[in-house]
């Protein structure tokens, strides 16, 4: 102990120093993440509700769930909700972003104004546009009616037209965000690329296909990436705009084990829907990274 | 994964005289999506604010009017002894302040230590916290829940502190600023005899302020408008939270179309307010979370 070389000293010095700043943060992190993860894993195998403690079940909930047909509603809801909602933000975002960075006018007023729907709190927004889309009386069928279409959809009350409506809001309320991330990818592509492009002759067309694009490659990816997660987890959105109805028609895995849980209280079978929720989101992140990483080699 | 931790210089402003804007008809075409964008993102929040004031048999008719005929200004009077607006406004600014002020601190501290120390085990601990951002808080979110019920922290405001203060998003916002600060300039501080605790406080701390802005900014959003924490934990009706609030006010009044819009305008105001005041610290924010280098 007392010949401790240098060299370790300032190793365990700096451990000591380093974890004295890291500890306050780290202490609600691994209790309030990491054990809460762990603890997952542990419950989805397990069989307990409020009044009793877990007891071990093994595949149990596996099993339960391969059976249960509310379960694949809600997985097969997701995926409905996933698919449209990641190449319409997609679009939408980086179509506004592509038209903020020319130099026109206004740019910074609409830059500002294409954040609200991000910024405003989730029940208000939800609760405009429930009534935007009132059947008989809201101003989107009364556009539809004015502009000939005789039998405009039920949106959130049809079990046909709530998932889209709730893809619509989705859409309206997420591509301000990435709008503001692809912008900061533009600002990375450089502008001599754009010149010896316009020397070539390219037309504006053809400059967004062989420059702009292949340039945003790598903002693309992480876009896509969070827009995945996004669309997996969604909740809060449909919580407040259709409670999942009418009928299942949009209930969605997020909102299957907030039901299991916190109103059925089954808490091991809840756990089980998480850790599909769970793998879902990191596999699909991993291999977009794998696959990427192999594109990029 | 190793790209999403590299810094990046953020600028989010064009840069000046780049190149000339194309043709007349581009530049309509360009001024004609963005005003049909503008309309896509703006009618909801005008149809908002007017229905606000609008009697409740004005809101809904065909055809639509798109102005009150005679403006309610008294849903803004009537709002506040018709729910408890005063207790839930409270509870939110209460949350939102404390939430944002341990975020910010804990979040910087433990970027200092996780950008200017080196010791064995950091980096793997920050790819565990930069791994935590993929994890979507609704698949853990039954254990959590477990866990605080067991410390007897449900239905306390104490929940919502312990679920929000400690995210991975301050860590990650921080340590891309700080890795952008020279280490010679550390080094530099600890070679004058200054000690780690003083280099943050007198030295980081005062030449992160923009970083520190963007994280206090983001976070107090998100707490704000957190809807689904305020849902699990506060059962107590004297600790909802706006958005709680505001929710039970929309089923309770269901018909009372205008006062419950009057509600919407007054959780999303002050948010709104934030925003514009500290815009360009969010934009940063944002760009910085989301650039990869």
């Amino acid at each position: 102990m007392s010949r401790v070389g240098p060299a370790s000293v300032i190793r365990g010095r700096n451990t000591l120093l380093g974890w004295s700043f890291l500890l306050p943060n780290f202490v609600g992190f691994a209790l309030l993440t990491m054990v809460p993860v762990v603890l997952l894993f542990y419950y989805a195998f397990t069989t307990w509700d409020i009044f009793g403690g877990a007891e071990w079940s093994g595949l149990d909930n596996a099993r339960q769930m391969l059976h249960d047909a509310s379960f694949w509603t809600a997985v097969q809801n997701t995926v409905y909700y996933t698919v449209f909602h990641i190449p319409l933000t997609l679009v939408a975002s980086l179509g506004l972003a592509v038209l903020l960075n020319k130099r026109l006018r206004a740019v910074a007023f609409f830059r500002t104004v294409a954040f609200f729907p991000y910024i405003a709190s989730i029940v208000a927004v939800a609760q405009v546009w429930n009534m935007l889309f009132s059947p008989g009386y809201g101003p989107i069928n009364a556009v539809l009616r004015a502009v000939g279409v005789d039998n405009p959809p039920g949106w959130t009350t049809s079990a046909d037209w709530s998932m889209p409506a709730v893809i619509v809001v989705g859409t309206w309320r997420e591509m301000g965000y990435f709008m503001l991330i692809f912008l900061a990818g533009l600002q990375t592509v450089p502008g001599e690329l754009y010149e010896a492009a316009r020397v070539d002759g390219a037309n504006a067309w053809q400059r967004l296909w062989a420059v702009t694009l292949p340039c945003l490659r790598p903002t693309t990816f992480f876009v896509v990436v969070l827009l995945t997660i996004n669309s997996f987890k969604v909740l809060d959105l449909i919580l407040v705009m259709t409670n999942g109805g009418p009928g299942q028609s949009t209930l969605v895995l997020a909102q299957y084990v907030y039901r299991k849980g916190f109103e059925e209280n089954q808490f091991g079978y809840a756990s089980a829907v998480s850790v599909v929720l769970f793998l879902l989101c990191f596999l699909i992140t991993l291999v977009q990274f794998v696959v990427n990483r192999r594109r990029e080699a | 994964m190793t790209t999403l931790v590299t810094p990046a210089p953020v600028r989010t402003q064009p840069p000046p005289a780049r190149r000339r804007t194309g043709s007349r008809i581009g530049r309509i075409l360009g001024y004609l999506a963005m005003a049909v964008a503008s309309v896509a993102v703006l009618l909801p929040f005008y149809w908002m604010l007017v229905s606000s004031l609008k009697t409740n048999n004005e809101v809904f008719t065909i055809p639509v009017t798109w102005l009150p005929s005679k403006p309610q200004w008294d849903h803004y009077i009537d709002i506040w002894t018709r729910s408890d607006m005063t207790t839930w406004l409270g509870n939110t600014v209460l949350l939102s302040v404390v939430v944002t002020f341990l975020q910010v601190l804990t979040g910087s501290f433990a970027a200092y230590g996780f950008s200017k120390i080196r010791f064995p085990g950091r980096d793997a601990l920050f790819l565990m916290y930069v791994a935590t951002l993929a994890v979507p808080w609704q698949s853990y979110m039954i254990p959590q829940f477990v866990l605080l019920s067991k410390l007897h922290l449900s239905d306390t405001l104490w929940a919502i502190i312990a679920i929000q203060a400690f995210g991975a998003l301050g860590v990650f916002l921080m340590k891309q600023f700080y890795e952008s600060i020279p280490d010679e300039l550390v080094d530099a501080a600890r070679i004058d005899g200054m000690n780690e605790y003083g280099i943050y406080r007198r030295i980081m701390l005062p030449l992160s302020t923009p970083a520190l802005a963007s994280l206090a900014l983001l976070t107090l959003v998100n707490t704000w408008n957190d809807f689904l924490g305020p849902l699990l934990y506060l059962r107590s009706s004297n600790l909802w939270t706006i958005q709680l609030g505001l929710r039970t006010f929309i089923s309770q009044y269901s018909a009372e179309y205008a006062l419950i819009m009057t509600g919407s305008v007054l959780s999303v105001l002050p948010i709104v307010v934030i925003f514009l005041l500290g815009q360009r610290y969010f934009v940063e924010g944002v760009a910085t979370t989301g650039l990869k280098g």
